[in-house]
C-alpha cells in the first residue's frame, strides 16, 4: 500500500531498494506507519532493518524507491534536514557523545528547541539567558522522562550499559520527534530495564509520538505494537497484527522457526 | 576560584606597563599578545570543531595586508581601469581586515568542509599559499618582497574630542590586551551557547550530531567565520603596530607557532591559547638573551615535545585537573548542570 492509498500514513516506504555493491541488502520494500501508530519491523540479522533507517533518515541513499514523511519526499535530504522535519532515530550501536556528561549530552540533542540568536548571544541578551535557562529545564525534564536524571553529572561513556542506551533514547526525544525510529533499544538490557523502557514507550504514545520499532525481543514487539512488518532478505514477507503475524506460515517458516535470537 | 582566575590575571596584566619600563619586554608582550589573539581564533577550529586548519597565517596576513592598504592608499590598474583609493583612518583598515579576513573564512569554509580530515588540512595550506604568492607577485598593489613600510600606527578618538595616536608601547598594550579580553569574552559566551555546543557536538561525534538535527556545514562554517575575523583582527593590530609588513608575514612556521600555542596550552580550552601563548611569546625572547639561535630553535622545540608527552591534552587540562577535580569534569564545555544562564 502506498501514502496515496493511505490518507492517515505519516511515513510511506515505497519501492525502496538498497544494493551495495552485488549484495541486495533491500529488494523491494513497501510499507507505511499511521499518525500515532506503533509499528515493528522485524526481521532475521542481515534482513535489512537498519539499512532502511538510514534510508528513512538520510544517512544512505537507496538505489531505488522514496520515502515520504507527512507528505514530504525524503529523497536528496541530509540527516539533520530529515530531523528538523520531525523524524528522529535512534541507533543500534550505543552513539553518544562519550566525553561529556549526561546532561550535556541532552543539551545537545536540544539543539533544534533553542531560539538563541548569534547576536544576543555574544551580547548575553536577556532573551538569550532565558532560552539557556528554558533549554536547562527542558534537559532535566528529559531526564526525568526517561529515568536517568540522578546521573545528570556523569560522563555519558561511564554510565551502565542499559542508562546509556536509554541516554540514547533521551537524545532522540530531545531532538523533538513527532515520530521516533528505535533501532534495537532494548538489546542487551535486562528484564526490569526492558519493563522500564516499555512504560517509557507508553508515556511517549500518550503524547502520541508515532514510533517505528526494530527489535529482535519478540515478547516486547508482540505486546507493544499495533503492526508488525517482518522483513526478511531484503524483502518483506508479511505485514499485519501481531496475532496475524504469530500465525502467519510464511513468518514461521523463515524467521520464527530458525529459532528466535536474542530472545 | 575558577571564576576568579581571569580577574585576577586581567589585573596583573593591566598593571604591566606600570612597572615593566623595560620596552624591549613590553614589545614582547604586544607581538606576543598579537598571536595569542590569532592562537585563540585558531582555537574555534581546531579546539572546538577539531579541524585542524594548518593556512590560519592566511587569515591573519589578509587582515595585516588590508588594514595596511586601507590605510595607506593605494592606485591599482584592472582590466585597465585604474583603481585608486586615499588613505582612510586606521581604525576603519582593522574594521575591513576583519570583515574581509571573515569573508575569507567563509569562503574557504563553505569549500574545505565538503572535504575533512587530510583535505582539509591540504586545503587550507594551499589556500595560505595562493595568498602569499599573491602579495609576493601583486606587486603594483603589495610592493612584493619590498614590504609596505610606514603604514600608519592605530588612532582611537573622534573629531570633536581629538585622536590619541598609539606611538607608544604602552598604549598598544592596552589596545591588544582590551582585544584580548574581548575575544575572550565572546569566545566563551559563544562556547557556553547551542552555537557552541553544536560545533563540540560535530567533533565529539558527527554522526550523532546529525541526528539530532546539527548542520555540519552551517556550524563549521560559522566557527570559521569567527576564526577568520578573529585572526584577521589580529593580523591588522600587527600591521599597524610593526607599521611594516611583507609577504613573509605568510610563513608557515607563524600558523605553527599559532598551532604550538594552541596545542601546549589546550585545545579546546578557553585559557589554553592564553596559556600557551605566553609560554610560546616569551620564551624566545629570554632564552635569546642566553643562548645563540639555534639552540634556541633546539631549546624551543624540545620545550614543545615535552609538553605535549608529559602532557598530551595540554597545559590548561592538566592544571584544572590537579586543582579542582569536580571542576575539571566540565572544563570543556563550562556547564554545570543546574548552574542555571543566570551566573
Ligand atoms: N554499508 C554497507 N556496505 C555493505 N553491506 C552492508 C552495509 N550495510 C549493511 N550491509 C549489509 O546489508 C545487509 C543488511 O544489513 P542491516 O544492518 O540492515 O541488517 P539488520 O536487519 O539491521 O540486522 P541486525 O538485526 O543484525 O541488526 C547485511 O547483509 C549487511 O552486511
Ligand atoms: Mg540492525
Amino acid at each position: 500500500m502506498t501514502a496515496a492509498q493511505n490518507p492517515n500514513a505519516i511515513l510511506a516506504v515505497e519501492n525502496v531498494a538498497m544494493h551495495f555493491g552485488g549484495l541486495i541488502a533491500i529488494s523491494d520494500m513497501n510499507f507505511h506507519v499511521n499518525e500515532g501508530e506503533l509499528v515493528s519491523l522485524i526481521g532475521p540479522n542481515g534482513a535489512g532493518k537498519t539499512t532502511a533507517f538510514n534510508i528513512i533518515t538520510g544517512f544512505q541513499r537507496p538505489t531505488k524507491g522514496r520515502v515520504t514523511f507527512r507528505g514530504t519526499s525524503l529523497g536528496g535530504l541530509k540527516p539533520h534536514q530529515v530531523t528538523a522535519l520531525g523524524l528522529v532515530r535512534t541507533f543500534q550501536r550505543t552513539n553518544l557523545f562519550d566525553k561529556i556528561s549526561v546532561f550535556e549530552n541532552v543539551l545537545i540533542g536540544l539543539h533544534r528547541k533553542t531560539s538563541a540568536r548569534l547576536l544576543g548571544t555574544l551580547l548575553s541578551l536577556p532573551r538569550e539567558r532565558k532560552a539557556e535557562a528554558e533549554l536547562r529545564d527542558q534537559a532535566w525534564e528529559i531526564l526525568r522522562l526517561v529515568g536517568i536524571e540522578h546521573q545528570a553529572k556523569e560522563r555519558a561513556a561511564s554510565l551502565p550499559y542499559g542508562d546509556q542506551r536509554l541516554l540514547g533514547v533521551a537524545l532522540a526525544l530531545a531532538a523533538q520527534p513527532s515520530a521516533l525510529l528505535l533501532d534495537e533499544p532494548v538489546s542487551g538490557m535486562n528484564a526490569t530495564e526492558t519493563g522500564r523502557f516499555i512504560e517509557l514507550v507508553n508515556k511517549l504514545r500518550a503524547r502520541g509520538t508515532t514510533i517505528l520499532l526494530v527489535e529482535h525481543d519478540m515478547p516486547m514487539v508482540m505486546g507493544i505494537s499495533d503492526r508488525i512488518v517482518v522483513l526478511n532478505y531484503g524483502r518483506i514477507i508479511a505485514n499485519g497484527t501481531p496475532k496475524e503475524i504469530q500465525n502467519d506460515p510464511d513468518v514461521i517458516q523463515a524467521y520464527l522457526g530458525q529459532g528466535v535470537k536474542h530472545a | 576560584m575558577n571564576r576568579f582566575l581571569p580577574l585576577i590575571v586581567l589585573a596583573f596584566f593591566v598593571s604591566v606597563p606600570l612597572w615593566l619600563t623595560d620596552q624591549y619586554y613590553l614589545h614582547t608582550l604586544v607581538v606576543c599578545g598579537i598571536f595569542m589573539l590569532a592562537a585563540m581564533s585558531l582555537n574555534l577550529l581546531l579546539g572546538y570543531t577539531g579541524q585542524l586548519s594548518l593556512g590560519h597565517v592566511a587569515f591573519f596576513g589578509i587582515g595585516a595586508y588590508v588594514s595596511a592598504l586601507t590605510s595607506l592608499g593605494f592606485s591599482v590598474s584592472i582590466f585597465g581601469y585604474q583603481i585608486t583609493h586615499d588613505p582612510w583612518p586606521p581604525v576603519v583598515g582593522v574594521v575591513l581586515g576583519g570583515a574581509v579576513a571573515g569573508l575569507c573564512g567563509y569562503l574557504i569554509g563553505k569549500l574545505a568542509f565538503r572535504v575533512r580530515g587530510a583535505y582539509f588540512v591540504i586545503v587550507t595550506v594551499s589556500f595560505a599559499e595562493v595568498i602569499r604568492l599573491i602579495s609576493l607577485n601583486w606587486i603594483e598593489l603589495t610592493n612584493g618582497p619590498l614590504a609596505l613600510p610606514g603604514i600608519p600606527p592605530l588612532t582611537l578618538g573622534f573629531e570633536p574630542i581629538g585622536y590619541l595616536t598609539l606611538w607608544d608601547k604602552a598604549a598598544n598594550f592596552y589596545v591588544v590586551l582590551t582585544f584580548i579580553v574581548v575575544t575572550y569574552i565572546i569566545i566563551k559566551r559563544l562556547i557556553d551557547s547551542p552555537y557552541g555546543r553544536a560545533m563540540i557536538a560535530l567533533r565529539e561525534n558527527e554522526t550523532l550530531a546529525t541526528s539530532v538535527g546539527i548542520s555540519v556545514t552551517r556550524y563549521l562554517v560559522l566557527a570559521a567565520v569567527f576564526a577568520g575575523t578573529i585572526a584577521g583582527v589580529s593580523g591588522t593590530l600587527y600591521a599597524h603596530y610593526i607599521q611594516i609588513i611583507d609577504p613573509a608575514i605568510f610563513m608557515f612556521l607563524n600558523t605553527v607557532t599559532m598551532v604550538i600555542m594552541v596545542i601546549t596550552g589546550g585545545k579546546g580550552t578557553l585559557a589554553g591559547p592564553v596559556v600557551g601563548g605566553l609560554i610560546f611569546g616569551i620564551a624566545p625572547v629570554i632564552l635569546r638573551k642566553y643562548v645563540g639561535p639555534e639552540v634556541q630553535w633546539i631549546l624551543y622545540g624540545s620545550l614543545m615535545i615535552l609538553i605535549v608527552f608529559v602532557l598530551p591534552e595540554g597545559i590548561v587540562p592538566a592544571i584544572e585537573r590537579w586543582f579542582g577535580r569536580a571542576s575539571a569534569k566540565n572544563s570543556e564545555l563550562a556547564l554545570e548542570p543546574g548552574k542555571g544562564a543566570r551566573s
